[in-house]
């Protein structure tokens, strides 16, 4: 049974080893800073350990990792929004929770979070000037698909082959996705430079024919 | 084919993902759409900004210290575990001397012996009936057996 044991933790220390590059800069992409990157992907790699056992191929690891690490990564961010929004409330309001009306306000401050964009700490961009400074900020107020295709392919530089395999989608989602969080990244930044913004008129299309 | 078609190819052109007969196709439609011109090109300055957006690199302690980090929540966790077993035995084994100890003792009432009792009776029933459902949404799952 130890030995077992043994010989698991060391084939999952090679694999964290191998990974952990990969995990904690895409964390950095997606939360934007340092701390949470860390603890984020040090977190998936022990959930990861925890149902190794259902993995059936190795070579299949970093996929089925990539969803557990999103996963927290995304659910981070949005306790993350709802603690600042309540936060935010507080200080404007200076009420108590137990004042009438508090339930509305609640959800007004949860339909604010939705909306708040995620900070993004500018120390972590290497040799930083102002239009990349920019740049990273913009990244912080993409939505979450569109964020995580940039990430992976400027940060990770991934291949659209692996895009789609550890996205679970096909490369022809993986290039839709691609345009729309460009094409959005791009309206981002002319607004914040006050250049006039396209015109939104081919936004992705959503289920059911509306538009994001 | 329109402009909406070939929105796809070029992001695939911009990051140098199609083949020969795919780039030949698109540079020939590019080359009577000033249109897809010029988003192209708002494009390639886009990419060339990200592009130039590198990370920073933390120091090679962290990357030392990284399987530290898993580790110690790979211990923590059977640590947990293995707590929560003994605590287990422990609380069910003091239960039960607890409960021998006062159906024998004379001198406690034979009413509050009874209720005792009926609480534990209950309690089973309650613990019976939740392992009897999770039992049954289980068995009814059809994604048990679904993995990755």
């Amino acid at each position: 049974m130890w030995g077992s044991y043994g010989s698991t933790r060391e084939a999952f220390e090679a694999i964290v080893n191998r990974h952990m590059k990969d995990a904690y800069f895409i964390a950095l992409g997606l939360v934007g800073n340092r701390e949470d990157a860390l603890e984020l992907s040090q977190e998936a790699f022990y959930r990861a350990y925890k149902h190794f056992d259902q993995l059936n191929a190795p070579e299949k690891f970093f996929p089925w990792f990539y969803q557990i690490l999103r996963n927290l990564c995304f659910s981070h961010l949005r306790k993350r929004k709802v603690r600042r929004a309540y936060a935010m409330g507080a200080d404007d309001s200076g009420i108590g929770s137990d004042e009438p009306g508090s339930a509305a306000s609640a959800a007004g401050q949860e339909a604010a979070a939705a909306t708040m964009p995620d900070t993004y700490d500018p120390e972590m961009v290497a040799e930083r000037n102002e239009s990349k400074d920019r740049l990273w900020k913009a990244i912080g107020q993409l939505d979450e698909k569109h964020r995580e295709v940039i990430v992976l392919r400027h940060f990770r530089n991934l291949s659209y082959d692996d895009m789609a395999k550890v996205l679970f989608c096909n490369r022809g989602t993986v290039t839709s996705r691609l345009y729309y969080a460009r094409k959005r990244l791009k309206e981002i930044l002319d607004r914040e430079s006050g250049c006039p913004t396209a015109d939104g008129s081919d936004r992705e299309p959503r289920k059911g024919g509306q538009t994001v | 084919m329109t402009c909406q078609d070939h929105k796809d190819s070029m992001m695939a052109y911009l990051d140098n993902e199609l083949d020969e007969a795919q780039k030949q196709a698109f540079e020939a439609h590019l080359a009577s759409c000033p249109k897809c011109q010029q988003e192209l090109e708002e494009f390639k300055t886009l990419k060339q900004i990200t592009d130039g957006v590198e990370l920073v690199e933390p120091e090679d302690r962290l990357w030392q210290q990284y399987w530290g980090g898993v580790y110690n929540r790979i211990e923590r966790g059977i640590g947990w575990v293995v707590f929560s077993v003994a605590g287990i035995l422990l609380l069910i084994y003091g239960g039960f001397t607890a409960i021998e100890n006062v159906i024998t003792d004379p001198g406690i009432s034979a009413l509050l012996k009874v209720g005792l009792l009926a609480l534990l009776v209950g309690l089973a029933i309650l613990f019976v009936s939740v392992v009897r459902e999770r039992i049954f949404f289980w068995s009814k799952d059809r994604y048990k057996d679904v993995r990755r």
